[in-house]
């Protein structure tokens, strides 16, 4: 049964969620792959003022293809986490709650999302047709310049997503493979 | 001799750019329904139930399979007869640059590796020529997604790994590789050639429909025992645990040189794309 979760995401919601859990998010959140993150942490480093507000965030790594005339957005799955991994502890000390995407990440993410409070989502990598079903509203809020990598506001329904990694650091891609291949043991699968 | 505008390559790879981005093969099609039948973990099961509504979404409205609609190899079998009145190089580009436009599909392409500033029109597409004989131009477009290639691997053996040496750096590339790529994956692997020819091997061989048997025997049984190694890691689809871990591994080999082993291992996403089209 799935958990309905929304946008902005509070720290104490976040905590609440284990890895496993079957999520859909509903509300408002931001877009942001490698090109928006670096601004946004060259900002940070000059201590400028950022064209998003990063309190209670959930940034979902995404470059979409071109909306279609009439629709919201194009084709939007997640992209590879990990090139984020540079960026996201320092974003998620300022405020960011979640993260949304695919793959593993790293320690000092783990660390960062342990001693902050936040969660990283894994949504299904290669179904941006389904995905973008569950995208209302898109506009692009800062770094138009960038194109696909422009950071947008997304309003998103029921989007599914599922706890990868959560605050207490349980891991999804690690349980996951060993209840399977413990299943092949005990005959069930 | 036979003479080919220029302009039909440019129409050809534009058609192409829209078509292999918006419609899998049936071959990758049915290798996808075949995994979800045969799959037992739940979880597993549900995410390939996922994928097959994806796929069939983007079929029903022409709209991309996945958002990364990829940097576009263009592989072309040129038959020495064949000649190109115009640039074909610069018709390949502008086949790509009227397709990624018309189609809706994003442009991925940043002119200089370090100095990364996006194209605007995802040109240029990374081109193989191969001359070969007859009249006949054969034109295939794959775009590639950069989750899956980020993850590929070449490793030049000692030819003492011999065949298990190669067997244990496939599994370990793609054990390590987890859930980034996006899997279900499809796995190209290049053995023999040189450095560099390994590598085209392992790509050219993620063109050779799922459905379609190595043509040599030792071969094909070794790709099904990879594809059989491979699925016993317990990744699974997306990585969260299952026994689809690959849908299929496609080799292909060349001669080598005596003091070396060099092995590529390409790897593709659920999502392998390409289409052909021959002038």
């Amino acid at each position: 049964m799935a958990i309905r979760i929304t946008a902005p995401l509070t720290r104490e919601a976040a905590r609440a969620l284990r890895a496993g859990d079957s999520c859909l998010l509903s509300g408002k959140i931001y877009t942001a792959r490698d090109a928006a993150h670096k601004r946004l942490c060259e900002l940070i480093e000059k201590g400028e003022e950022l064209p998003i507000d990063l309190a209670d965030s959930v940034i979902y790594f995404v470059g979409p293809t071109p909306a279609k005339p009439g629709e919201a957005i194009g084709s939007a799955g997640p992209t590879t986490s990990y090139r984020m991994d540079a960026y996201s502890p320092r974003l998620i000390s300022l405020g960011q709650t979640a993260m949304i995407g695919k793959g593993k990440r790293g320690p000092e993410v783990v660390r960062a999302m342990q001693e902050h409070g936040a969660v990283y989502f894994g949504a299904i990598g290669g179904c941006g047709a389904l995905l973008s079903r569950c995208i209302k509203h898109a506009e692009i809020v800062a770094y138009e310049d960038l194109g696909a990598e422009a950071i947008r506001l997304l309003e998103v329904e029921d989007f599914p997503v599922v706890v990868v990694i959560d605050s207490e650091g349980n891991n999804l891609y690690e349980s996951g493979r060993a209840d399977y291949l413990a299943s092949l043991d005990g005959g069930q699968a | 001799m036979r003479t080919i505008r220029a302009a039909e390559v440019t129409d050809a790879v534009r058609r192409l750019s829209i078509d292999a981005n918006c419609h899998l093969t049936e071959d990758v099609k049915r290798r996808i329904a075949d995994a979800y039948g045969q799959e037992r973990w739940e979880g597993a099961r549900e995410i390939l139930g996922r994928i097959i509504e994806n796929y069939e979404i983007a079929d029903r409205e022409s709209c991309p399979v996945c958002q990364d609609t990829g940097v576009a190899c263009v592989f072309l079998k040129i038959g020495q007869d064949v000649h190109v009145e115009g640039n074909l190089e610069a018709a390949i580009n502008e086949g790509v640059r009227q397709g990624y436009s018309e189609g809706y599909l994003r442009k991925s392409v940043v002119r200089d590796p370090l100095n990364r500033i996006n194209t605007g029109d995802n040109t240029p597409a990374m081109i193989y020529y191969e001359i070969v004989e007859g009249d006949k131009l054969e034109i295939t477009l794959a775009p590639k997604g950069f989750g899956s290639e980020n993850m590929s691997r070449i490793a030049m053996l000692r030819p003492s790994d011999g065949v298990e040496g190669v067997k244990d750096f496939v599994v370990r590339a793609v054990e390590e590789a987890g859930p980034n790529p996006c899997p279900p994956i499809v796995v190209g692997v290049g053995i023999g050639g040189t450095f560099d020819k390994a590598a085209y091997l392992a790509k050219r061989a993620l063109l050779r429909p799922l459905d379609e048997p190595n043509p040599d025997a030792y071969y094909r049984a070794l790709e099904e025992e990879l594809l059989e190694r491979i699925n016993a890691l317990g990744i699974g689809p997306q990585g969260f645990g299952g026994r689809t871990t690959a849908l299929a591994v496609n080799i292909e080999k060349m001669p080598t040189h005596i003091a070396g082993l060099p092995v590529a291992v390409n790897i593709n996403c659920h999502v392998t794309r390409h289409k052909t089209e021959v002038l």
